[in-house]
């Protein structure tokens, strides 16, 4: 290999080094010296007071039923997607894509104005006794709908790739649908259906700018973790905001080993 | 074929569930928005977009994301060849660790650069409150689009293609550009597209980052300071006016990518 091509091979190593350790790692790392500049105690008690307990319960509580929401709508859409022809499809997969395309804050305000006692809904929901706006089934609306894509986007192609042989096997050989689905089906998307979980996941803890608007931010009520880590910053609780961002951090890594993990068995 | 959903009726039934539970969590509460944002007639949607606030606003978001797209287009395609053309040891790690951006909350990500580029920065840089600061968070959240969308074209790349040209006499750099970039183009503006739809949407790294000033203020900050102050419909002109630039630039770089994938050859 001549010279030149070493030394360009080794500058471009350089440059992605050094942009990714400026841009990510260094201050990604830096989140653990900040959280326990002032001592482990100091960051253990920031954490667990009961107001920051109580957010991250609601963010865990919240992203629980979102994604549970979306993993059923996810796999019935891409089945519904892959498997069966009908007029609309094309416009179904744009409207599937649409929430990765819109601002938190876009996403927050249509639910805002959608269920506000002016809104379409809002007016006769709040006269027959249902609070949606700055309660837990508004912020369970916008955490549904930031992370609506991930787990149809993810199956769509394993689905594609398994074709449809086996299942018409099965049905050959008498199975009904559920048992095909069952027993065919799921067993083969397991590892696609979990990937999209994962990132389903990972978005829905960490939403903030649509939950941010519809919650009302009642600090020990509605108030996530994130929107717990955005309060204390600004109050110069630094101990608090940075010791609860990097148990958020923390949640983020594991989300990345659990994809690789995935990825592996997927490609298995 | 059709036969695992042999009756007509299951995947009617399929269809039309799926349908409204995509009105229900998407289509209406956008329809809500569209209908508010025109409330009062186009001139008044006209006068929301146009007050000086809302114009600075979207020209900042605007200038930022392009700024931001371009860096990630360069630094992206160098990180993606790095990744799969070169070895070196912890090569490995720091393709997992590319996701990052993707799984941490966005506040966090916001926090992450103010520990370091803050006020009390341990480097001596400080970006808090400022436009610089405002294309940092950008980039830091984008890093993931082109490096993830070019990385598996190059795996897939046959080298003997470079082989050849590099036989013929050509540089490296010929190569590169009359071999690799052309089969790249496609995925580097696809991933382009999608750094750019979300930096222009961007809210949680920029909230703490932007200090509430009106000259970090980003479009996603405006909208959220008018509704805190009770203009909805100023903004959801703003909002309805950046879904549409997104959505324009997603369809446009699609079929752009479409096009170059048919001409490629």
């Amino acid at each position: 290999m001549p010279a030149s091509r070493t030394a360009s091979r080794l500058g471009l190593r350089f440059f992605a080094l050094g942009y990714l350790s400026m841009l990510l790692l260094i201050p990604v790392g830096m989140i653990f010296y900040r959280a326990f500049e002032h001592g482990a105690g100091a960051a253990w008690d920031a954490v667990t007071t009961p107001e920051a307990l109580h957010a991250f319960y609601l963010t865990i509580l919240i992203a629980a039923i979102a994604v549970s929401a979306n993993t059923i709508f996810g796999v019935g859409c891409a089945l519904l997607v892959v498997r069966t022809k009908f007029r609309g499809k094309a416009l179904l997969n744009a409207a599937i894509d649409l929430p990765f395309a819109i601002s938190p804050v876009v996403i927050g305000l249509s639910l805002y104005l959608l269920y506000g006692r002016e809104g379409w809904f809002g007016g006769w929901l709040l006269d027959n006794g249902f609070q949606i706006l700055f309660s837990l089934p508004g912020m369970v609306l916008a955490t549904i709908f930031v992370s609506l894509p991930f787990v149809v986007r993810e199956v769509v192609p394993v689905l594609h790739e398994i074709g449809d042989e086996q299942e018409q096997a099965a049905h050959t050989l008498g199975a009904n649908w559920w048992q095909t689905f069952w027993r065919i089906t799921l067993p083969a998307i397991r590892w696609g259906v979990a990937y999209g979980v994962v990132l389903a996941t990972a978005r829905a803890l960490g939403e903030f700018g649509a939950v941010a608007i519809v919650s009302g931010r009642v600090t020990g009520e509605t108030e996530t973790a994130p929107l717990w880590v955005w309060r204390e910053f600004g109050q110069f609780n630094l101990t608090g905001a940075y010791s609860a961002s990097l148990v958020l951090a923390m949640l983020a890594i594991g989300t990345l080993l659990a994809m690789n993990a995935f990825r592996r068995k997927e490609a298995a | 074929m059709v036969a695992p959903l042999p009756r007509l009726g299951g995947a009617a039934l399929g269809r039309g569930l799926v349908t409204a539970y995509l009105s229900l969590i998407v289509l209406i509460p956008i329809a809500a928005l569209v209908a508010k944002s025109t409330e009062g007639g186009l001139g008044e949607f006209w006068d929301s977009l146009t007050s000086p606030l809302a114009v600075s606003a979207l020209k900042l978001t605007l200038i930022a994301s392009v700024i931001v797209t371009l860096v990630n287009v360069i630094a992206g395609t160098a990180i993606a060849w790095v990744l799969v053309r070169d070895s070196f040891p912890g090569k490995r790690i720091l393709n997992s660790v590319i996701d990052l951006p993707f799984a941490l909350p966005t506040v966090v990500a916001g926090i992450t650069l103010l520990a370091l580029y803050g006020t009390d920065s341990p480097v001596g840089i400080n970006v808090a409150f400022t436009r610089a600061g405002v294309v940092l968070a950008l980039l830091f959240v984008t890093l993931p689009f082109v490096v993830r969308a070019v990385q598996p074209v190059l795996l897939e790349l046959d080298r003997e293609m470079e082989e050849a040209a590099a036989s013929l006499g050509a540089g490296p750099l010929t190569t590169f550009r009359r071999i690799i970039l052309p089969n790249l183009t496609p995925a580097i503006l696809a991933g382009a597209a999608l750094a750019f739809a979300r930096a222009i949407g961007e809210f949680g790294s920029l909230v703490l980052l932007s200090g509430n000033l009106p000259r970090t203020q980003v479009s996603s900050l405006f909208i959220f300071s008018q509704i805190e102050s009770g203009n909805t419909s100023g903004a959801a002109a703003v909002s309805v006016t950046l879904l549409v630039i997104a959505l324009v630039v997603l369809l446009l770089i699609g079929r752009l990518t479409h096009w170059s994938l048919r001409h490629a050859r």
